[in-house]
C-alpha cells in the first residue's frame, strides 16, 4: 500500500476593509475560523491580497500588562508593540508578522494601525466616530468615549445603513471623501455593513437638553476633527500627512456640533 | 554687544494658514497649536535671517497700534513659548536651516 505523507499546511483568510485585501496566515485552523467569524462580511472570496501577515500564536497567559502602544518606523519596517501583541510590517515587501495569543482583539488593533498608516498616504484616516449611510450620503458622529457614538448608532432608523459604531474609515475616492463600512465595532458589538458613500457631514457629539446643530469652522473644526483622528505613529512624516488630510477634509466637508437628547428624534435632523 | 534674536520655524512641524490664523502641529508629539493673527505674522517672518526686533518694527508696529517696546516684549514671549514646544529655533545668530515656507508642509 503506497505511503501517504501529510504536510500540515498553513491556513489563511483574506480580510478586505476599505477595498484593501490583507491575507492572514496561521498554523492554527481554529484561529482562522475565529477570524472568519469576527470579520464576517469582510472576508474576501478572492485569493488576491495586497499584504500578507503571518500570525504566530503564543500560549495564553503570555501577555504582559503593558497597555501602552508603540508604533515606530525602523529600518524599513513598522514595528507595533503592546502588551498583548508584537508585530512588524514591511510595506516594501508587503509582508509582516504578528505574535499574539489567540484572541480577536490584538489582530483588530494591528489591522487598525496598518489601515491608518496606509490611509495616511492616500489622504484618508480612521476617526473615532460612528457612521451611517442615509439617502446615499454618509454621516459621521464623532466624539470621545461616552460622547454618544454608540447611542447614535442604536437610535438609527431602519433606512440608515450602519457602517460602524466606533471607528469610521474615511478615504479619498475619485476626489471625494468617502466613508467605508468597517468591522471595527464598540459597545454595539456588531460589524458594520460593508458599504460606502460620500461623506455629507461630520457631527461632533455633545449631549444636551435639546436637539440642535451648530456649524463649526476654521481652527475649531480642525481641532475637533484632529482630536478624534486615530494617531498611532509618532513619526513626523506620518503626522504631517494626517494633519494635511484633516485640513483638506475640513475645507471640503462641513463639521457641525450636534447637541442631542438621546432619543430617536435626533435622527429627524440627520437628512 | 549684540542683543538680536533670530527665529526660525522648525522643520519638525506641519503648518497651514486658515483665514487669519495658523494651525501648527508638532510632528514629534502631535500637539496642535493655533496662532492668532499677530502670531501668524511673526510665524511667517521667522526665516532665521531676520532679527525678531526687525520683524516687530516692520511687520507688527506698522500694522497694529502698539508701541515697539510692548510689541517686542510680547513677541519675545511668543517665540519663547513656541521654542519650548519645539516649533521654532531661537538663536542670537542667524539660523541657517532649510525651514519650510510659511504654511508649507512636506
Amino acid at each position: 500500500m503506497p505511503g501517504v505523507t501529510v504536510a500540515e499546511l498553513r491556513s489563511d483568510v483574506v480580510v478586505e476593509i476599505g477595498g484593501l485585501p490583507i491575507r492572514l496566515r496561521s498554523d492554527d485552523p481554529a484561529f482562522i475560523r475565529m477570524i472568519q467569524d469576527r470579520y464576517a462580511g469582510y472576508v474576501s472570496s478572492s485569493d488576491d491580497a495586497s499584504f500578507e501577515f503571518d500570525v504566530e500564536l503564543a500560549p495564553p497567559g503570555t501577555e504582559s500588562g503593558d497597555e501602552d502602544l508603540r508604533v515606530t518606523w525602523d529600518s524599513g519596517r513598522w514595528l507595533m508593540e503592546r502588551g498583548d501583541f508584537r508585530a512588524e510590517w514591511n510595506p516594501s515587501t508587503a509582508r509582516g508578522r504578528i505574535e499574539q495569543t489567540i484572541n480577536p482583539y490584538s489582530l483588530d488593533s494591528v489591522l487598525r494601525i496598518v489601515h491608518t498608516l496606509l490611509l495616511a498616504r492616500k489622504g484618508g484616516f480612521l476617526v473615532h466616530a460612528s457612521s451611517a449611510i442615509r439617502n446615499g450620503r454618509a454621516f459621521l458622529f464623532s466624539g470621545v468615549s461616552g460622547a454618544g457614538k454608540t447611542t447614535m448608532a442604536k437610535l438609527a432608523p431602519p433606512d440608515a445603513a450602519l457602517l460602524t459604531d466606533e471607528i469610521s474609515y474615511v478615504t479619498l475616492q475619485d476626489g471625494r471623501y468617502t466613508a467605508v463600512g468597517t468591522p471595527f465595532y464598540g459597545e454595539l458589538a456588531r460589524v458594520g455593513e460593508n458599504l460606502r458613500a460620500p461623506v455629507e457631514c461630520v457631527y461632533l457629539l455633545a449631549k444636551g437638553p435639546e436637539n440642535k446643530i451648530e456649524p463649526i469652522v476654521g481652527a475649531d473644526a480642525v481641532h475637533g476633527l484632529l482630536e478624534n483622528i486615530l494617531f498611532f505613529a509618532r513619526d513626523p512624516e506620518f503626522v504631517k500627512l494626517v494633519f494635511d488630510a484633516a485640513l483638506d477634509f475640513v475645507n471640503r466637508v462641513p463639521i457641525r456640533r450636534l447637541t442631542f437628547v438621546p432619543n430617536a428624534r435626533v435622527w429627524e435632523l440627520i437628512v | 554687544m549684540n542683543n538680536k534674536r533670530y527665529v526660525a520655524r522648525s522643520t519638525a512641524i506641519a503648518a497651514r494658514v486658515l483665514g487669519d490664523e495658523t494651525m501648527v502641529m508638532s510632528a514629534t508629539n502631535s500637539t496642535l497649536f493655533t496662532l492668532d493673527e499677530v502670531a501668524t505674522v511673526i510665524w511667517e517672518s521667522a526665516d532665521g535671517a531676520t532679527p525678531l526686533e526687525e520683524i516687530v518694527s516692520k511687520k507688527i508696529c506698522t500694522q497694529y497700534d502698539i508701541t515697539p517696546e510692548i510689541a517686542l516684549k510680547d513677541a519675545e514671549g511668543l517665540v519663547e513659548e513656541l521654542a519650548e514646544h519645539g516649533l521654532v529655533l531661537l538663536s542670537d545668530k542667524p539660523i541657517a536651516q532649510s525651514a519650510t515656507s510659511p504654511g508649507e508642509t512636506k
